[in-house]
């Protein structure tokens, strides 16, 4: 099977702007070809556009916008794992042989439908994500006898490491005592335990081995993947403190690439909800169950930036369809020592985990260098 | 009669596949084991409370009847982990599904 490489990457600053989906689609795209003048785009095969944004036909948009006719052109929607679906679909794509080269594009508007899912009418009128987070939080809890301040620390270590990402969304540092006083939201949840959404854009351009090799000296290559969907429902996860589809998606990831969670030298996890967290460390096998919170602390206290170094989903913000892209992108920088103060010493393998809809579906990616 | 209907006018009736028995929930129109016709059934029934939380002053909880049917209904009274409750009151506001418990 052909190895199939992160050739090219581009990216905007995460904000609360009003800006036009197009318009910050392009922005990213431009980056990307800016950060890599080799790239001709007269060999670009596919653009997928990663999104959640009710505009149509946004890809064939991109291509215009961007100079590119390619072969095949497509959005993808998976709410807030789009990204990472977006990546395994040019993955496959240039694995069968359609597609030498292929442009992701992620972007979402701060006001994006995506945040809400309509369908799910088991949650009844609590179809927010602070309800199915607030009923995370509270089992995550009660099952481990975990405290609101041990929860309230993944906000403070993220909101940390996203201050030395010029992109992030939030550039402040908090204390504990910040978090467990900011806006109540429910009993479980505070303001500052959560993601938000904002405007912002990602790229990644994935090339065959013999194209990526031509394109870049430093090629990250995608080495595992694994998915598993459960359900759509919130209701029908079976568990409440685990994320079950993690589990899954994991044990496939790691097994195709040959590695097991200790290998794994930094990974972005997808940290909506301070509490999902803890939950992933401990689904993606990164600490036993229960003590997710412990790794944290450790982390924290030893100013580690290996888990989520660009501050996360609540440090870095959540452009739903473009954050999986954005995860991806800063393992890239991580595995090419190209994160600046980020920087987690000697990275030769990373992970990007990315759900959607209270974990009912999850998205896991090994990149090596 | 569909089930949307039927919740509209503030009934609960749960639905079943016609050839397998299954409970499909949320209610569709076929089920997703056997793609039999789903059909609704009125029957009287408890369910437990999994987990709950509180926003303002309206606590909610995640209820689960018959081992199938899981939902997230507004509760009155402090609710507590496994506490025997019926659905007493639902219906459609504004397009989404609402429930009570007591």
């Amino acid at each position: 099977m052909t190895k199939v490489g992160i050739v090219a990457y581009g990216i905007t600053p995460f904000t609360r702007e009003d800006q036009k989906i197009e318009a910050v689609l392009l922005k990213s795209t431009k980056t990307l070809f800016e950060n890599n003048p080799k790239i001709n785009r007269n060999t670009i095969d596919a653009v997928l556009v990663s999104t959640n944004n009710n505009s149509k036909y946004l890809s064939p948009i991109l291509s215009e916008m961007a100079g590119i006719q390619p072969k095949i052109a497509h959005s993808i929607e998976s709410l807030c794992n789009s990204g990472t679906n977006s990546i395994v679909s040019a993955y496959s794509y240039i694995v069968s042989g359609l597609a030498d080269m292929v442009l992701i594009s992620g972007a979402e508007r701060y006001d994006s439908p995506g945040q809400i899912l309509e369908w799910d009418n088991s949650r009844g009128e609590f179809k927010h994500p602070i309800f199915w987070a607030s009923i995370f939080t509270k089992s995550y809890k009660r099952e481990y006898s975990i405290s609101d301040e041990q929860l309230a620390l993944v906000s403070v270590k993220n909101h940390k490491q996203a201050k030395e990402n010029p992109n992030a969304l939030s550039n402040k540092t908090f204390t504990i005592h910040d978090v467990m006083n900011s806006k109540k939201i429910t009993d479980d949840l505070r303001l500052l335990d959560c993601s938000r959404p904002c405007t912002g854009s990602a790229s990644i351009l994935l090339a065959s081995e013999e194209i990526a090799k031509k394109t870049t000296d430093n090629p990250v290559w995608i080495t595992g993947i694994g998915q598993k969907t459960t359900s759509a429902s919130f209701t029908k996860n079976i568990s409440f403190s685990t994320m079950e589809s993690t589990k899954s998606s994991a044990h496939a990831a790691l097994k195709m690439a040959k590695h097991n969670t200790k290998n794994i030298d930094v990974a972005e996890v997808h940290d909506a909800f301070s509490v999902c967290e803890p939950m992933a460390l401990e689904s993606l096998g990164f600490s036993d169950l229960g003590n997710g919170t412990s790794m944290i602390k450790e982390l924290y206290e030893t100013n580690n930036f290996k888990i989520n170094p660009r501050g996360g989903l609540i440090g870095s913000g959540h452009p739903l369809g473009a954050t999986g892209i954005a995860q991806t992108i800063e393992i890239t920088q991580q595995l090419q020592s190209n994160a600046g103060k980020r920087q987690v010493d000697n990275a030769k393998v990373g992970l990007v985990h990315n759900i959607s809809a209270a974990a009912t579906s999850s998205t896991v990616l090994v990149l090596e260098k | 009669m569909s089930f949307e209907s039927e919740l509209a006018q503030g009934s609960f009736y749960i639905p079943e596949c016609n050839i397998c028995k299954k409970i499909v929930w949320p209610p569709a129109e076929f089920c997703n084991r056997c793609f039999g016709r789903v059909l609704l059934k009125k029957e009287c029934f408890e369910g437990k409370i999994i987990e709950f939380s509180r926003q303002n002053e309206e606590y909610f909880c995640l209820v689960e009847f018959n081992n199938t049917i899981r939902v997230m209904a507004k509760i009155s009274k402090i609710p507590q982990i496994g506490q025997i409750v019926k659905i007493s009151k639902c219906g459609i506001s504004n397009g989404d599904y609402f429930f009570y418990v007591s």
